[in-house]
């Protein structure tokens, strides 16, 4: 049985990401708190949520590349490097603040 | 060739060399400026007293007093400033600031590395050099300005870009090292370097309105410990692709974002330095890595995020990792090729390209009533300048889809008074993103009644150099 039980978190994009995201570099999201199979949603569930639900730009591969993060893209859960979190196997929690911040390279 | 054009190019190619003769003319005063104030340090060290009842020159301490009575600085802080020696690698948007702030502290060595000559558009930001300096090496303009700023320190020159072969030469003559560069390749250089010369690293890049500032291998263990820092590749093991990658020349940067980051390298580089941090203490363990994110429009402005410690498999700086000086210098690393290269966008067929000048002529003979020019640059550089009747659709509003029309109907920025056959011309800055477009509008099938759509070669670059010279290029 499909749950309606949904999760409030943050998405924030940074670096130049915000292009790829309507020029908006913070999301207040709704998300479903369980993926097709009924389980927990994850941060992994998250990256492909956005790129099929949030992203109106073509360049997906701006944001994902053979289904990762693509490369020089840092993702941070409540401010924290997502490697410090289990990466995309976390489970989000209400309320969560996900950032993505694209590195820059000008000086 | 007629009168007019043949004394226009003489007149050029006196210009040309007028430039040229300038340039060496200040590179010589800039070298003779220097030995000045060599000379001058010299003459003083003589004449002062063999023994001295203090440990700095009197007028280093009026000079440093105001940053010496701040907790945490002290005189023993400004005597390990003097006994420092930091190089920046990049005299821009983020060197010039973080060198004049570093000079100014009192850090007694200062080596800048750069290859580049000071050009008018790097004013904005670079505030080292200054109109009189352009055509002049970025290097010798900001010694030159630090000079004047504090005569009291050693400055060293290496006009040249840091290469795989010159980097163990090059940085292994000082204590810290700013990375102040603009280029992933040489963001993963200076952090090998680094690693493999135990040198602590303070890096920072920006862009627009946005900037990031790192502290890298700090404390600087070997590689294998696993107190030490994390590397530049720690936390980017894979770099970006190469077509992600911007630059501050295509994507913009203004000059207080860069600045802030520069002056922040600067103040990292006084606070490791004061705080007796150049080298690991005894069994010192790295403290919590982080990585600062300044957004100009954000509120609050400042954001600092936690970033993972040393990776367990790092090639640079853990026990497996492949890195060593010999394989760095020898060559066998190729960062150019690790960072991947933009390829000349070549998605247009040569008959479906024009040259500048020809587009010239379709324009007189049409009379700008059964054609179409579509500029696809970005509506903030629309604005600023555009050839006349074209109009513009932005290169980002068709990535994403919002200026494409379903297939087989027709995008409503085409006017309804345009004939289904007359040709769409497309152009941009400089000819690579008005092929993709074109590309895109004959997949939708605005071709299929017989209209020319094709591009503009080399963009507004060859309109310049083609047909109107007064175009003016940003
Ligand atoms: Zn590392």
């Amino acid at each position: 049985m499909e749950s309606e039980e949904t999760l409030p978190i943050v998405v924030e994009f940074t670096g130049g990401l915000e292009m790829l995201f309507s020029d908006e570099r913070k999301h207040r999201l709704s998300v479903p708190a369980r993926d097709s199979k009924g389980d927990a949603v994850t941060v992994g569930w998250l990256v492909d949520y956005l790129c099929e639900e949030i992203m109106k730009d073509n360049r997906k591969e701006m944001f994902v590349l053979d289904g990762h993060v693509r490369p020089g893209i840092l993702v941070l859960i409540n401010d924290a490097d997502w490697e410090l979190e289990g990466e995309a196997s976390y489970a989000l929690q209400p309320n969560d603040n996900i950032l993505f911040v694209s590195t820059l390279h000008g000086g | 060739m007629d009168q007019a054009t043949k004394s226009a190019e003489t007149l050029r190619r006196q210009i040309a060399a007028t430039e040229e003769e300038l340039s060496r003319l200040r590179e010589q005063l800039a070298v003779i400026e220097n030995e000045e104030v060599q000379n001058l340090k010299g003459l003083s060290l003589e004449e002062g007293p063999v023994t001295r009842k203090w440990p700095l020159e009197l007028e280093e301490y009026k000079r440093y007093g105001r940053q010496m009575i701040v907790p945490n600085i002290g005189i023993q802080g400004q005597l390990r400033l003097k006994a420092a020696s930091v190089l920046i690698v990049g005299a821009g948007g983020l060197g010039c600031p973080a060198a004049a702030y570093i000079a100014g502290a009192g850090v007694g060595t200062i080596g800048i590395v750069d290859g580049d000559v000071v050009e008018t558009s790097n004013l904005h930001r670079q505030i080292l050099h200054s109109t009189a300096k352009v055509g002049m090496k970025k290097v010798d303009s900001a010694i030159s300005f630090l000079t004047s700023l504090n005569p009291n320190l050693r400055y060293i020159a290496h006009t040249e870009h840091l290469t795989p072969q010159n980097a163990r030469e090059i940085v292994e003559k000082y204590d810290l090292v700013l990375d102040c560069t603009d280029h992933p390749t040489s963001r993963y250089l200076i952090s090998d370097i680094c690693v493999l010369l135990h040198k602590p690293l303070i890096s920072a890049s920006a862009l627009r309105t946005d900037g990031q500032l790192i502290i890298l291998n700090s404390p600087p263990l070997p590689a294998g410990d696993a107190s030490g820092g994390p590397c530049y590749r720690c936390v980017f093991p894979k770099p970006p692709p190469a077509e992600s990658v911007v630059s501050c020349g295509d994507g913009g940067i203004l000059g207080p974002v860069v600045g802030t980051m520069g002056v922040l390298q600067a103040l990292e580089a006084v606070k490791l330095i004061t705080a007796g941090k150049l080298r690991a203490a005894e069994g010192e363990k790295a403290a919590e890595a982080s990585m600062l994110l300044f957004s100009a429009n954000s509120n609050p402005p400042f954001r600092s995020v936690r970033l993972r410690a040393r990776r367990p498999k790092c090639f640079a700086c853990s026990a497996e990792g492949g890195l060593t000086l010999e394989s760095l210098s020898s060559g066998s690393l190729d960062y150019v090729l690790f960072c991947g290269v933009t390829a000349p966008v070549k998605i247009l067929r040569p008959e479906e390209r024009i040259e500048a000048s020809e587009y010239e002529k379709i324009m007189e003979e049409r009379k700008g009533k059964e054609h179409l020019l579509v500029d696809v640059r970005e509506k903030v550089q629309f604005d600023i300048c555009s050839i006349k009747g074209s109009i513009n659709v932005p290169f980002s509003t068709v990535q994403g889809s919002r200026a494409l029309a379903p297939q087989g109907e027709k995008p409503p920025w085409i006017p309804e008074s345009l004939a289904p056959d007359a040709p769409i011309y497309f152009v941009c800055r400089l000819g690579n993103d008005s092929q993709v477009v074109a590309r895109k509008l004959k997949e939708s099938g605005l071709d299929k009644e017989g209209r020319y759509i094709g591009d503009i070669k080399d963009g507004l670059k060859a309109w310049k150099e083609q047909v109107d010279s007064s175009w003016p290029e940003y």
